[in-house]
């Protein structure tokens, strides 16, 4: 079974974190994702970096800028994880934009991930209807689980298609944002967070963006499958460096 | 074959709408709305109105006799540089502030390069009473001052982009946040035929009246509608759009894009998309681009701000992938000579973005009884200061 499928199974909350591969130094990957499992995160998004992150706000975007000059390319980050199958076993998500997937291949890009044992992907600017009509059989044949976006203003008859076309999680962006945007939830985010918990959607859903403490982690997951923590964390890596990870993420989950 | 877009929002393969989620509902809402609202009679006469009355269309097309005689050919000079805030990018401006307007949009936001676009964006939005927030790189609001000078006094906010060259892209890049930070209120207008579909389509439309007025104009001038070759800069390919537009399934007239080479397509200090460009994704688009082998955007060079893309629109993609466009590239300094001969030549200062088209002759020779009409995109005010370090005037 996908290790997605087995991990949303378990009866938690779970705790996804997003990092940049590359960042802050070139070959910090592998150890901050041994880090993570051992500190207790339940999943991993590995940020691949580009150039041009339009849904990102300014602390993403620097990491990308920052792993990009540190020398990260997609080629090397499949080098770093290789054998991280060997020490890692909870779910691993490739989160990046489509141009550079598109370069490599997204059938190379693809067979290389099941390869490595990456279980996802999240491509924010690969379109849904694009992705179910060109490249889902791909996906599937490398056992790979696309994750699509919602926001607070897309219909419900599109998050019902989304569904449908979802073989995992519901990523549930909090409030019309990029990134780090926003922290903290209102009425407006509580009004969604129950719009779509009563919609009973075949897959669950994790809620990401404006999420950065143990507050808003519970704020979040009271409606939610689990939550997704960016921005903060690499706030974190950025101010405390890479051996505290284990503090931060006990702050979440306290 | 058709050079138009298909029912997908594609130019062949080149189009479609590569966005985020959060951008989906605004998109959406404008694929659906762009035609009918353009096809409304009310819609049509304002916008028709505010061309003739506000811009002072229809530009003139003017024979232009000492230049035609240098490079013994008939040349037309289609004269955008006459509209109102100086360039071709007014007209789509009139036309997507009237379509925020009828969307309900209170508050607009653009992006820009040289600062035509942010002129012309903020011209309109005090004209409609509207609040505007235009994002320029760093770099161009250096280069670019008179222009950041004239948006400020238009009641604009210019807010400078930071990240990556500082220059058109990544101001692009800002102006879409801001658009998913603010996806209810907001209408971004684009200033060239770039972006997730529509918006290539929908700039096009607007900028068409170019070549619309070409034709009736030539026939006044020459007994003729079609001319032999229709010339234009490239930047994202805003006023080439609107100068091919009406041409562009008559394969009788030769379309002809001047692209900006900087300092030469080998010194990897260039603007030349469609030779240093790959298929991939920019600003939601597939279309060609400067990019790494690894797909991740490459900085851009030219000597104009208007042509510093590292994109090109899906139309222009497919016209050169298709082999219906003739492209060329110009250096900086063929540029700027083509640029200073305009004017000793015609008593006309163009823009340096036009200087690129101008630059044609350099490239290619044209027959005696050839009718060729050069889209000028813009006019030199803005310039002045980088033409006289460039010449030391
Ligand atoms: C005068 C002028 N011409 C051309 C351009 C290039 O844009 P486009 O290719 O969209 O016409 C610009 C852009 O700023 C401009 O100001």
């Amino acid at each position: 079974m996908n290790r997605i499928h087995q991990k949303l199974q378990e009866n938690k909350k779970l705790l996804s974190i997003y990092f940049t591969a590359g960042y802050p130094s070139i070959n910090d990957t592998v150890s901050i994702i041994e880090d993570l499992e051992k500190s207790g995160v339940d999943m991993i998004e590995i940020g691949l970096p580009f150039s041009d992150p339009l849904a990102d706000g300014p602390t993403i975007q620097a990491s990308s800028t920052q792993a990009l000059k540190n020398g990260m390319t997609t080629e090397k980050l499949f080098e770093q994880i290789k054998d991280i199958r060997k020490t890692v076993s909870i779910p691993l998500i490739i989160m990046g934009y489509f141009n550079p997937v598109l370069q490599y291949g997204v059938e190379a890009f693809c067979k290389k991930c099941q390869e490595v044992g990456i279980d996802g992907l999240i491509l924010p600017d690969l379109p849904v209807d694009v992705y179910a009509e060109q490249y889902k059989d791909t996906f599937e044949k490398f056992g790979l689980k696309n994750i699509f976006l919602i926001t607070p203003q897309t219909s419900n008859e599109r998050i019902q298609f989304i569904d449908s076309v979802s073989d995992g999680f519901i990523y549930m962006v909090s409030s019309a944002s990029t990134t780090g945007a926003k922290s903290g939830f209102g009425d407006e985010q509580t009004q969604y967070f129950e719009r779509i918990a009563s919609m009973q959607l075949k897959n669950p859903q994790i809620v990401g963006f404006g999420i950065s403490n143990n507050e808003t982690f519970t704020q979040a997951t009271q409606y939610a499958k689990g939550a997704i923590i960016g921005s903060a964390f690499i706030k974190h890596l950025t101010n405390k460096g890479v051996n505290t990870i284990d503090a931060f993420v006990k702050g979440i989950l306290n | 074959m058709s050079y138009n877009i298909n029912n997908k929002g594609y130019y062949g393969e080149f189009g479609g709408a590569f966005i985020p989620e959060m951008l989906y509902p605004n998109v959406e809402e404008l694929r659906q709305n762009y035609l009918k609202v353009m096809a409304e009679p009310e819609f049509q006469e304002e916008f028709n109105q505010l061309l003739k009355d506000y811009v002072g269309r229809p530009s003139p097309l003017y024979f232009a006799k000492r230049l035609s005689e240098k490079y013994t050919t008939k040349v037309y000079l289609k004269r955008e540089d006459l509209n109102h805030t100086g360039a071709h990018k007014v007209n789509n401006t009139i036309g997507q502030i009237l379509m925020a307007k009828r969307l309900g949009k209170t508050r607009i936001i653009a992006e820009t390069g040289a600062g035509q676009h942010g002129v012309a964006t903020a011209t309109v939005c005090a004209l409609m009473g509207l609040e505007c927030i235009v994002y320029m790189g760093e770099i161009d609001i250096a280069r670019q001052a008179p222009n950041v000078a004239r948006m400020k006094m238009l009641g604009a906010e210019v807010h400078p982009a930071l990240s990556g060259s500082r220059t058109l892209k990544d101001a692009t890049n800002e102006a879409i946040r801001d658009w998913i930070n603010n996806p209810v209120n907001t209408h971004y207008i684009i200033g060239s035929a770039i972006g997730p579909h529509p918006y290539p389509d929908m700039v096009t439309r607007f900028q068409s009246v170019i070549s619309e007025e070409i034709k009736w104009q030539l026939k006044v001038h020459e007994g003729r509608e079609n001319p032999d070759y229709v010339v234009a800069c490239i930047g994202g390919g805003s006023n080439a759009a609107g100068t091919y537009y009406h041409f562009l399934d008559n394969e009788d007239v030769g379309i002809i894009a001047v692209e900006a080479a900087g300092k030469g397509i080998d010194s990897g200090e260039s603007a030349a998309t469609s030779v240093l460009g790959k298929e991939g994704i920019i600003h939601g688009c597939k279309t060609l681009l400067m990019q790494t082998n690894d797909g991740q955007i490459t900085e851009p060079y030219s000597i104009s701000a208007g042509l510093d893309y590292p994109g090109v629109g899906p139309l222009h993609s497919h016209l050169y992938k298709s082999g219906r466009g003739e492209f060329y590239s110009a250096t900086d300094d063929e540029a700027m000579t083509a640029g200073l001969e305009l004017a000793q030549l015609e008593g006309i200062i163009p823009a340096i973005e036009t200087s690129h088209a101008l630059a044609i002759f350099e490239h290619k020779t044209f027959k005696p009884e050839d009718i060729v009409v050069i889209s000028l995109s813009g006019r030199g005010d803005k310039d002045l200061q980088n033409y006289i370090d460039y010449f030391k005037l």
